[in-house]
């Protein structure tokens, strides 16, 4: 039976990784490849890795530190910030990385989805998005809207249709990151994680919020998701990936227990 | 020398990278002469079947490969590797492919939405039979996977190990004599992918 994917996410700045609420307050936790190592030893089945000031500054992602991921780890890895051009996702994939991750840029192009996926597979290529919710509002069908670069800016798009436009692009995943959970460690946004799982027939992967193992497994059961991004709640040391793996297995969701 | 065959069919830096762990300098070439002389080849790829194909028609691989397959040269396939290695794909429209091993492949056909395509993660290896490359790895392991289409090999003893996804079981392990192909990506799936690569680099076929 295919497992449900436990994903930690290592935001970088200037080579450190750090963690802040809504991209706010940031605080240093470590060396992104050590950081690599010991979440990939630990048990976690994927990673990935955000340069994310990159965009904002208008530099290209810092294209050593994900050779040296790379190396060090045996695990699928996307990668995300910092691409601009079907180029920059061919430097990221060359590097060693399974996937590149594009979110404002697709927004501002979304042909860059079709021309990835064309020349690197589905697979590569997925798409994150930040929805944020807009309850009532009646240019939303779905009651959410998505957002951009680091959720500052509204785009007027129903996250819901921008997930199925790019799936139809050629995503091969979708990052569902809820603007309102992100940081909280209160629960992922389960209802739209759980519109997009079923409007689409690619995995979903749910992000933001996750702060205990019964969210996790709330995002499964509930949000329909294939995956989750976590963060806060293994960056402080609050659970191990063991921890979080036997109590999700004690509840009888399918994970990799052994590594 | 351990050659890992290059056709344009996507990233093969995580294979080679893999094989460094090892402690295996393995070389990334296209050229045929290298890959005859090799005395080991790696056959990976991701991607489609019909641009893969093509490729390996225009740099002039495709008897070379055949000719590597049936010389005894240890052969691992790695995912659209190991596809194509079959006779024919159902990707693009439908693709003949090289035909070294007997089977078709066909495309997941989920009858439950929550089974999505691609199938994109670990999912645990069932050993139908012993085999070198599966020494000291338990039954049942995960194995790190990403693909749309499945080999399905013409007869049952192709098949090494199986994995249910999407209402069915499929061969994702199979092979015969020198020739032994992977569906999963075992330069992705952790401390037990480098096990099956580490057997493959140390495998001695008998013909």
């Amino acid at each position: 039976m295919l497992t449900k994917r436990i994903i930690p996410c290592l935001d970088v700045i200037k080579r450190r990784v750090t963690k802040g609420v809504k991209f706010q307050n940031n605080i240093d936790l470590g060396d992104p490849v050590e950081m690599a190592v010991r979440y990939s030893d630990g048990g976690c089945d994927e990673l990935v890795v955000y340069d994310i000031t990159a965009s904002a500054e208008g530099r290209p992602i810092d294209i050593e530190m994900v050779r040296e991921v790379a190396a060090a780890i045996r695990i699928p890895f996307a990668v995300g910030g910092g691409i601009s051009c079907l180029e920059d996702m061919s430097r990221v994939l060359l590097a060693g990385a399974e996937k590149v991750s594009v979110n404002s840029l697709a927004i501002k192009n979304p042909q860059i989805i079709s021309e990835g996926s064309k020349a690197f597979g589905a697979q590569c290529v997925v798409l994150g998005m930040d929805p944020v919710a807009h309850p009532g509002d009646p240019r939303f069908p779905s009651g959410y809207e998505v957002t951009a670069r680091g959720f500052r800016v509204r785009t007027g798009m129903d996250a819901v249709e921008w997930a199925k436009r790019a799936v139809d692009l050629g995503a091969g995943e979708i990052v569902v990151n809820s603007v309102d959970a992100d940081g909280t460690r209160a629960g992922f946004e389960l209802t739209i994680t759980r519109l997009i799982a079923e409007a689409v027939n690619v995995p979903v992967v749910a992000s933001g919020g996750g702060g205990t193992p019964d969210h996790i497994r709330d995002a499964f059961v509930i949000g329909g998701a294939d995956a989750a991004i976590i963060a806060g709640m293994i960056h402080t040391g609050d659970y191990t990936l063991r921890q979080i793996k036997d109590a999700l297995h004690a509840d009888h969701v399918p994970v990799r227990m052994h590594w | 020398m351990i050659a890992i065959v290059d056709y344009k069919a996507g990233n093969l830096t995580s294979v080679q990278l893999a094989c460094r762990a090892l402690g295996c300098e393995a070389v990334v070439t296209s050229d045929p002469q290298q890959i005859l002389a090799a005395e080991r080849v790696i056959f990976p790829g991701v991607g489609a079947a019909g641009a893969a194909m093509q490729h390996l028609t225009s740099m002039n691989l495709v008897n070379v490969l055949r000719d590597v397959a049936n010389k005894g040269t240890p052969f691992l396939g790695i995912c659209l590797g190991t596809q194509i290695l079959l006779e024919f794909s159902e990707e693009d429209g439908g693709t003949p492919t090289l035909g070294i091993l007997p089977g078709r492949v066909p495309r997941f056909q989920p009858t439950d939405r929550r089974d999505k395509v691609p199938q994109i993660g670990w999912n645990q290896v069932h050993q139908i039979r012993k085999h070198p490359l599966l020494e000291g790895i338990e039954d049942d392991s995960e194995f790190y996977f990403v693909h749309s289409y499945y080999p399905a090999p013409a007869t049952p003893d192709l098949t090494i190990g199986t994995t249910d996804y999407a209402g069915i079981t499929f061969s994702c392990m199979l092979g015969r004599a020198n020739i032994a192909a992977t569906q999963f990506h075992p330069e992705k799936s952790g401390r037990i992918g480098l096990k099956l690569l580490n057997n493959f680099l140390h495998w001695n076929p008998s013909r």
